[in-house]
């Protein structure tokens, strides 16, 4: 009974901030762009987030005659799968968590792959142009950047001794570690907004360029799906840096430690939508550049020099 | 790198902006004095119509809003018998303004001309007739040209003088 309440919690928590993040998104960016954002329906404009959802419902779902229906149908699905199996790894408190696997992070990667084939298939079965040229940047930019985030997070492991995220916050106790990983930790901030396709590496989606790429066929919740994951993709990287760098739900005992881990979490989702309000969108072959040729050797460097030093250490 | 941070941090510094936003309903924005807006026709000292039919609004009308016919009283006062603007079509360019010779057709601060349904964006003459002179306070075309309708005889008005009597100067 006790799983069922916290399956429960862990549901409501990640998709209500999801959903939250609708509004969330467009009040933060108002706010750096001198605006003032939705604040008509309801308090400061929280009901925007009910609006949107019920103007989700009630559009045309729309399927292609020209589309692979099947496929088309089950993409974004896949989507919101993988990212919500991988909340149930991540602890949002010492003993508030689905399940602590003890290959967590591989389970975290593993789902996280599985995530390109929604994006893909998801172009594939549009079967327009603009979705697949979508689809197909998609592929290769989160299998780049895909090879590095498992990479930067083995100093983490290799610390903390463990795949284990519950481990892995109680191994930071004495001292979280973006300090001595720092370098893991700009590599996988970089490779989760790759990995979430957000802003400014939102190549396979490129408004301009491709008018919203593999999912320009998409309508109605189909394509809320894809909007959902797009968030839950934002909080689950935001959540797994604060776990995997930020000491998790570790934090001064006048909070619980559950509001901790939420607080740094928002904090990176704010750092999110800080880029998207700022940076502008880098050419294709200027982030695969930056993911071979830079991000891929510093994450390897940081990886020798990190086992260097915890061999040297013992 | 640092570039990227700074552009960050910058963009973060907003926060302390002012907003630009005008929350419209609630904040009205500022229209001045000679606003180019909803168009009214005016009424002289007398609260008389001012406008004469001379239609030499509907002919620098661009785009054909304009529509009204002429008439005339038993005095020989020339007015409107209706006076349509369809304001669906007007874009407040203020060529009927400058056109008119009476000051009678005038464009004042009001924007907020939006209807359900697009026939009631069609104005009458009573829609159209305001209870008031407008932006020229005192004026009345006949006081000061024009024809005798029973405002001011031959050489009676405001900047005229008195008709020359052509035998009078012969020696």
């Amino acid at each position: 009974m006790k799983y069922v309440f916290i399956i429960a919690g862990v549901l409501i928590i990640t998709l209500s901030i999801a959903a939250g993040l609708i509004w969330v998104e467009r009040r933060l960016l108002s706010v750096w762009q001198d605006r003032l954002g939705p604040n008509r329906v309801g308090p400061f404009g929280l009901g925007q987030v009910v609006a949107d959802t019920i103007k989700l419902f009630f559009k045309e779902d729309w399927v292609p005659s020209f589309s692979d229906r099947p496929v088309f149908i089950l993409a974004p699905g896949i989507l919101l799968i993988t990212i919500l199996l991988t909340f149930a790894v991540v602890p949002f408190g010492p003993n508030f968590y689905v399940f602590d696997s003890n290959i967590g992070v591989l389970f975290f990667l593993g789902n996280s792959s599985l995530g390109v084939y929604s994006i893909v298939l998801g172009g594939w079965a549009s079967n327009n142009k603009y979705s697949l040229i979508g689809a197909m940047r998609a592929s290769a930019q989160m299998l780049t950047y895909e090879v590095f985030m498992g990479l930067s997070l083995m100093g983490v492991v290799m610390m903390a001794d463990s795949f284990s995220f519950c481990k892995i916050v109680e191994a930071q106790k004495d001292g979280w570690f973006f300090i001595p990983q720092f370098i893991g930790f700009i590599v996988f901030f970089i490779a989760g907004i790759a990995e979430t396709h957000r802003l400014p590496f939102d190549i396979p989606e490129a408004e301009g360029e491709l008018i919203a790429g593999y999912h320009s066929e998409y309508s109605g919740m189909k394509f809320g799906m894809f909007f959902v994951g797009e968030y839950l993709g934002i909080t689950l990287i935001s959540a797994l840096i604060s776990t995997l760098f930020f000491g998790g739900w570790l934090g001064p005992s006048f909070l619980p430690p559950v509001f901790w881990f939420l607080f740094k979490t928002f904090f990176f989702i704010c750092v999110f939508i800080l880029l998207r309000a700022s940076l502008p969108r880098p050419r294709y072959d200027q982030l695969m550049e930056l993911g071979w040729k830079i991000l891929l050797p510093l994450s390897l460097l940081n990886l020798l020099i990190t086992g260097a030093i915890l061999i040297f250490l013992k | 790198m640092i570039s990227i941070l700074r552009s960050m941090w910058l963009v973060f510094l907003h926060v302390f902006h002012k907003r630009e936003t005008v929350e419209y309903p609630e904040v009205k924005p500022y229209l001045a004095p000679r606003y180019r807006g909803r168009i009214v026709l005016t009424r002289d000292a007398e609260m008389k119509e001012r406008c004469v039919a001379c239609y030499l609004c509907a002919a620098a009308c661009p785009v054909d809003c304009i529509s009204l016919q002429a008439t005339e009283d038993a005095d020989g006062r020339r007015f409107p018998e209706f006076f349509r603007i369809n304001f669906s079509r007007c874009i407040f360019c203020g060529f009927c303004e400058e056109a008119c010779p009476t000051y009678a057709i005038q464009l004042i601060p009001d924007f907020e001309l939006a209807e359900y349904n697009r026939q009631n964006m069609v104005y009458e003459k009573e829609h159209l007739l305001i209870s008031g002179e407008g932006k020229y306070p005192g004026y009345n075309f006949y006081k000061n040209a024009g024809v005798n309708v029973g405002v001011k005889g031959k050489g009676e008005g405001d900047n005229e003088e008195k008709p020359v009597d052509v035998k009078e100067l012969l020696p």
